[in-house]
This record gives structure tokens, C-alpha cells and sequence, in this order.
């Protein structure tokens, strides 16, 4: 039995051993700092307030290259918005819809059920507009990277001056935290790109917080209903649980070992 | 001949079982049947297994359900899922994490079989059976994790089909074959798809034979001492059904904290980026439950020597129970067996932790060393104990298990197996 439990740890290890990091890009890429979010743990939520000023930076800084194409302005519901609200900030948004009738494709202001546009025409021009680079799309990215939001904030706050050697071409620049460090998105999250409505004073720091928390809700839109529901499902496991143990216990009783 | 069965049921429940008679059937194999009375909680794992292989079939026929099959919109319909359909995120995250939930659990049943020796006479069809089963859920899960099409499903895809490559003179034709075309792609994913939604049912047959070989001799136990009469079993209800079901209790609280607290531990990132042809990944890992294979297929230099030294680790488990030759079954009674038992379990381990890890620096020595133990275990531990380890003494039968040797002097190692 005390073999068989370690076993069962082992395995358990196993499982983790696994997913062990690789070191090899470590040893060039400094691991993204360590950030506290309101979202992270059991009982963790997207704060409604940092989330939605990460909708604002998203809407004036990023969605200049950036598109979301799974994420739908309705969507913005969840995060405390209501109808007019949503109707008004999609209408910020300009999409090529069509054809008309008289076959032409024509543009015309977002509406909640469109997704956050890609604002190129297509990935050509935004590479010709990129140093070569396509905007990546964000409506999964902090799933989609090694490191998560962690290296998302560390990205986007990650600028520094080139080392001597670096070469770098013409429209790229050094980031300590991307892997080559050589990334064709400018620095964008500097003093006074932003004027939050809200009040909050916009530094690149509290910018790349609430953007990446935005991003993470972006990514993760259950997540609040996933924690809720998780807490239930598990509490009432461990009720059942126990008291099949207790069931068991009574019926293996009258069994002589 | 059939009209010999006489149903002992009443009423309604007898008339149906005089036609079809399933509920003598079910009384038979899941109530009366007697099964020896000191199992551990290392049996639990097969019914484990059991459950596992249902709940991806239930949360695989929903996925089905929504998903598309094409290049164009695998990775579009999955993030669909995830956001608008109805508890599509938890369907897709049970399916998910279930699949190495699913490994664990065989993996637990597998090293559970070979510790108590469940697989030597008259259990080899058994044993074999499930190693059938294993191959087949290997091929469902690494087709299965194509399907979204991210990065990590398209290069997978690409090195593993490209194993092939690596035969003989067809090697360039077969793996063509394989992709239905020039390099994976869409007719590739298509027949994917549809060959992960056949093979799990056709676990489900290997399953039911597995089961009908089980019954035949009853189960294995600790001590690897067939049962003698009444005194050693206990019938399978209330018993087994009911411990049975506390273990599948602790499981689901297992898979629920990875399902809803950390959905995404056990998957690759870069699986929720797009496939893309024109970009190679950094690292190309599989997912954690093929890492040790994938550390003996880069164990030797030669790619045809990788290819079958890698099927070579599974279809070796089909000869176990005759490259075994120790009449003794259970490990407990093996001094020697048990101390190379436990270096296995961390030899795969360490085999499995160095998959993950880039071919370069100390790794692949270590990999190598590794797998030359894997192989060694099989082909020559295990047939040289059977002749020179002296097993300690076993008790006469399962309800009498503590033995002085004095009492027991006729457990030799010459014995046939009990
Ligand atoms: C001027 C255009 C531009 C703007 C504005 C912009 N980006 Fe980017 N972004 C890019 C380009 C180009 C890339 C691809 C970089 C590369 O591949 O080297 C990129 C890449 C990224 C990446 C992926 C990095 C990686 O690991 O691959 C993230 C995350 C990102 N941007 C976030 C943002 C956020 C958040 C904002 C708003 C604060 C933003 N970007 C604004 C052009 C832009
Ligand atoms: C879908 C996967 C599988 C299912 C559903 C399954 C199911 C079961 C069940 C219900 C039992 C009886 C309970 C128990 O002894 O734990 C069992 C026993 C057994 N299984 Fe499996 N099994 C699976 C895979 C495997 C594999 C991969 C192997 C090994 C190669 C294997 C080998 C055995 C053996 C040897 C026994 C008899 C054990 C004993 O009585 O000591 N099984 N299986």
C-alpha cells in the first residue's frame, strides 16, 4: 500500500516533470517578473475598473495594429458595460462589410456583433507597415505564450537601449523579454498615450497592468463562471466523497482481513 | 442448449430475462461475482480507466458536435466553443485534461500489473489485451491533439508522421500516404478527425474482451495466490461497487482542481497560436504522457533505430509474460524483483523528464542511459531473476497470510505458479 501511494505520487511528479520549463531559452530570455492580478486564485475575478481601462488602452493604442477577431464587441457586456456602452465603443471601430447590392464591399461603423477588426486590409500590408511583422492577433494571446499575462506585462514594459553588437534593422527594437530580443513592435506604452477616464494616472506600469488584465479577460472570458462553478463542483465531491468512505468503511467492516 | 436456462427472476424482470438474458447477465458479472477479498487500492485503477474512456466519449461526441474539421476553421471553431457555445470551455477542458487523466490512470494499472505479476498465466491474453489498449489509445490521443490545429498540433503531426519516412525503401510513399498529400495538411486533418472519433469505440470492444479475459480467471491480488474457496472472496456488490465508487470520487476531485483551476497546465502554449506551415516552433514537445517514448526515439542517432526502438518499448510489453520466468506472481514476494520494480518506475520517469528537455548538453547520455535500462529490465533482469532469485515464503492462501517460513517450507521457486 505505502509503495503503491508513492507510485501514485511519482506519477503525479511525472505529470509535472513534464511540463518542467525548457531551459534552453531561459539561459537568453530572463523569466517575466513576477506580478500580482486580482484574477489569479481560487476566488480570483477580472476588477471591473482595471479591466475596462484596459479596454481604453486597447482602443487607443493597440487596435492601431492589433485586431481580436474571436472577441465581439457584445462581449463587452461581461465586463460591465451596458447596451448603449457597447453599441458606442464599437462604433469606434470601422469594418468592411459587404458585397451591396450593387456588389461593392463598403465600410461602415462596427456594431456589437462584430469582432474587434484586424485594421489592415490584409497581412501584407501589415507587414509592409511592420518592418516585415504581422501584428500578432490578441484574442488569445495570453494563453498563447509561454509565460502568460506575466510576459505579456514584461513585453510590453520590456524596452531597453541595444547592446553595441545587436545589429538590429531598421523598425526593430530591443525587448529583454521577447525571445530574440529583436521585435518589430515599437514601444508603446509611454507617459501620456493615454488619459484615463476614470482618473487613474497613466503610467506605462499601470497601462501594461490593466491592458494585460483586459488581455487575459480577452483570453479567458469564463474564467469567473470556471472559478464559481469550480468551487461548487469540488466542495460537493468532497461531501460525496467523504461519506462513500464512510459507506465503504461500514460495509468492509464485517470482512476479516 | 439455450433452452436449458431457466431465468430465476419474477415478473417483469423474468419475462425479459427469459428473452434476453442481460439482468443474470449483470447479476453474474457485477453483483455475485466473487472477487478475492484483499484487493488494494491499486485495483481501483482499471474501473478508473473504465470511467475515464466514458467521459472522453461523452465530452468527444459533444466536442464533435461544434467542431470543423478543416484547415480553415479547426482552430476558429475551437476558440467557438470556448466562448459562445454553452459550457463548451468546460466540455473542452474535461476533454482535455481527461486525456491525461486518462494516462495517468493506465499508467497506474499498467505498473500495478507488472509489481503483482497479474500478467503471468493464465492472464497473458489479458495483459496482452490491454496492451492493445494502450497502443490504441496512444494513436486516438495523438491524433486527438492535432485536431485544434494550433503550432504544437501541426509540427507534432509533422515529426511523428514523419517516423515513417524513416522505412525502407517506402518510407517516402507510405508517409505520403499517411498526409494525403506533399505534407500535412487539410486531407490529413480530415482523416484525423475521423479516425479519433473511430478508435475510442474501438477501445471500447479491446475494453469488453479485456473484461471477458478477466472474468475468466477472476482478479489477480496482492498476494498473487489464487483464491481457495468462499473464506478468500467477497461478492463484487456491495463490496467492490462501492470502493470502486469512493475511488472514482477522489479522481473527479483530481481532474475537477486541473479542470477549473489550472486548465491549461498540462497543454503547450504555443497551442493556442494558429498553425502555421511557414514557422517552426523553437521546441517541438509532445504532450507528457508520450515524453518517455519520445526520449527513446532520440535515444540513438539513426532515425529507422529511433522509430523501432520506440514501438519496440511497447510491443515488448506483449512478450512480459514470457520473458518473465519466475513461477512467483506477486512482488511482495520477490526481494529482488521489487528493488529493479521501483528502478523502472523512476527509470520512466527520468526517461519521461528528459523528453521534455533539448536534445543538447548532458540530456541525451542521460536519455540513452535511460532507455538501455528500460530495455535491459525486460530482455535480461527480469528472465535471469527467474532463475536465480530466491522469492520469500508465501502463505498458503489469501485468508492465511502471515506464514513463518518454518510453517511454509515448500515455497520454492520451482513451484508452479499459484
Ligand atoms: C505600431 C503597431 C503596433 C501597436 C500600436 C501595437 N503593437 Fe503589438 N505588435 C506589433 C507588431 C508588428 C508585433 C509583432 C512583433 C514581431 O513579430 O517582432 C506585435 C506583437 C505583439 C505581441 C506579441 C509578442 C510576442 O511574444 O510575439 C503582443 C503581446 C503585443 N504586440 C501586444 C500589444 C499591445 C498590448 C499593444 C497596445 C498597448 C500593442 N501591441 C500595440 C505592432 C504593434
Ligand atoms: C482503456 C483502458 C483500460 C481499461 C478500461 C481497463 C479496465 C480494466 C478493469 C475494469 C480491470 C479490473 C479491475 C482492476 O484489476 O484494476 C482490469 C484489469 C486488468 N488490466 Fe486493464 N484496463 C485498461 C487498460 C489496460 C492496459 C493498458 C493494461 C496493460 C497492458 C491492462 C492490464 C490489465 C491486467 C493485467 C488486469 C488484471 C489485473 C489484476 O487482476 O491484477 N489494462 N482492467
Amino acid at each position: 500500500m505505502a509503495k503503491f501511494r508513492n507510485l501514485l505520487a511519482a506519477a503525479i511528479a511525472a505529470a509535472g516533470l513534464g511540463l518542467a520549463p525548457v531551459p534552453v531559452e531561459a539561459a537568453e530570455t530572463p523569466a517575466p517578473p513576477e506580478h500580482t492580478w486580482q484574477f489569479e486564485g481560487v476566488f480570483g475575478t477580472f476588477d471591473r475598473a482595471t479591466v475596462q481601462r484596459g479596454l481604453q488602452v486597447f482602443n487607443t493604442v493597440c487596435s492601431a495594429c492589433h485586431g481580436m477577431k474571436y472577441v465581439h464587441f457584445r462581449n463587452l457586456k461581461d465586463i460591465g458595460y451596458n447596451k448603449d456602452q457597447v453599441e458606442a465603443i464599437a462604433a469606434q471601430y470601422t469594418v468592411t462589410d459587404g458585397p451591396n447590392d450593387q456588389g461593392e464591399m463598403y465600410q461602415r461603423p462596427a456594431e456589437p456583433t462584430d469582432a474587434f477588426p484586424f485594421p489592415y486590409k490584409n497581412k501584407e500590408a501589415a507587414k509592409n507597415a511592420n518592418n516585415g511583422a504581422v501584428p500578432p492577433d490578441l484574442s488569445v494571446i495570453t494563453n498563447a505564450r509561454p509565460g502568460g499575462p506575466e510576459y505579456v506585462r514584461a513585453v510590453l514594459l520590456g524596452y531597453e537601449k541595444a547592446p553595441e553588437d545587436a545589429n538590429l534593422s531598421p523598425g526593430q527594437y530591443w525587448n529583454k523579454y521577447y525571445p530574440s530580443h529583436k521585435i518589430s513592435m515599437p514601444q508603446m506604452l509611454v507617459q501620456g498615450v493615454v488619459d484615463y477616464q476614470d482618473g487613474t494616472k497613466a503610467t506605462p506600469k499601470q497601462m501594461a497592468h490593466d491592458v494585460t488584465a483586459f488581455l487575459h479577460w480577452a483570453s479567458n472570458p469564463h474564467m469567473e463562471e470556471r472559478k464559481r462553478l469550480g468551487l461548487k463542483v469540488i466542495l460537493f465531491l468532497i461531501v460525496l466523497t467523504a461519506m462513500l468512505y464512510a459507506v465503504q468503511r461500514k460495509i468492509w467492516a464485517d470482512v476479516e482481513k | 442448449m439455450a433452452t436449458d436456462y431457466q431465468t430465476p427472476y419474477k415478473g417483469v424482470l423474468g419475462w425479459l430475462d427469459d428473452r434476453l438474458p442481460v439482468i443474470n447477465f449483470a447479476d453474474q458479472h457485477l453483483r455475485f461475482y466473487p472477487t478475492p477479498k484483499n484487493l488494494t487500492y491499486a485495483w481501483n485503477f482499471g474501473s478508473l480507466a473504465g470511467i475515464a474512456l466514458v467521459i472522453m466519449i461523452v465530452t468527444g461526441i459533444a466536442l464533435a458536435m461544434h467542431y470543423t474539421p478543416h484547415t480553415d476553421y479547426a482552430f476558429a471553431s475551437i476558440q467557438k466553443i470556448m466562448r459562445d457555445v454553452n459550457y463548451g470551455w468546460l466540455l473542452r477542458y474535461i476533454h482535455m485534461n481527461g486525456a491525461s487523466f486518462f494516462f495517468i490512470v493506465v499508467y497506474i494499472h499498467m505498473f500495478r500489473g507488472l509489481y503483482y505479476g497479474s500478467y503471468k498465466q493464465p492472464r497473458e491474453v489479458l495483459w496482452g489485451l490491454g496492451v492493445i489498449i494502450l497502443l490504441l489509445m496512444m494513436a486516438t490521443a495523438f491524433m486527438g491533439y492535432t485536431l485544434p490545429w494550433g503550432q504544437m498540433s501541426y509540427w507534432g503531426a509533422t515529426v511523428i508522421t514523419n517516423m515513417f519516412s524513416a522505412v525502407p525503401v517506402f518510407g517516402d510513399e507510405i508517409t505520403r500516404w499517411l498526409w494525403g498529400g506533399f505534407a500535412v495538411g487539410n486531407p490529413t486533418l480530415q482523416r484525423f478527425f475521423s479516425l479519433h472519433y473511430l478508435l475510442p469505440f474501438l477501445i471500447v470492444g479491446a475494453v469488453m474482451l479485456h473484461l471477458v479475459a478477466l472474468h475468466r480467471y477472476g482478479s489477480n491480488n496482492p498476494t498473487g495466490i489464487e483464491p481457495k474457496g468462499h473464506q478468500d472472496q467477497v461478492p463484487f456488490h456491495p463490496y467492490y461497487t462501492v470502493k470502486d465508487l469512493f475511488g472514482l470520487g477522489v479522481f473527479l476531485i483530481a481532474l475537477s482542481l486541473f479542470v477549473f483551476y489550472a486548465p491549461n497546465y498540462l497543454g503547450h502554449a504555443i497551442n493556442y497560436q494558429p498553425a502555421d506551415p511557414l514557422v517552426t516552433p523553437p521546441h517541438i514537445v509532445p504532450e507528457w504522457y508520450f515524453l518517455p517514448f519520445y526520449t527513446i526515439l532520440r535515444a540513438v542517432p539513426n532515425k529507422l533505430g529511433g522509430v523501432l526502438l520506440m514501438f519496440g518499448s511497447v510491443l515488448i510489453l506483449f512478450a512480459l509474460p514470457w520473458l518473465d520466468r519466475s513461477p512467483v506472481r506477486s512482488g511482495r514476494y520477490r526481494p529482488l524483483f521489487k528493488q529493479f520494480f521501483w528502478l523502472l518506475v523512476l527509470d520512466v520517469l527520468v526517461l519521461g523528464y528528459v523528453g521534455a528537455m533539448p536534445p543538447s548538453g548532458i540530456w541525451p547520455t542521460i536519455g540513452r542511459v535511460a532507455t538501455a535500462y528500460y530495455f535491459i529490465f525486460f530482455l535480461v533482469i527480469l528472465p535471469l531473476l527467474g532463475v536465480f532469485e530466491r522469492p520469500k515464503p508465501r502463505p498458503h492462501s489469501i485468508s492465511q497470510p502471515v506464514l513463518s517460513d518454518r510453517a511454509q517450507p515448500a515455497a520454492a521457486p520451482t513451484s508452479p505458479a499459484e
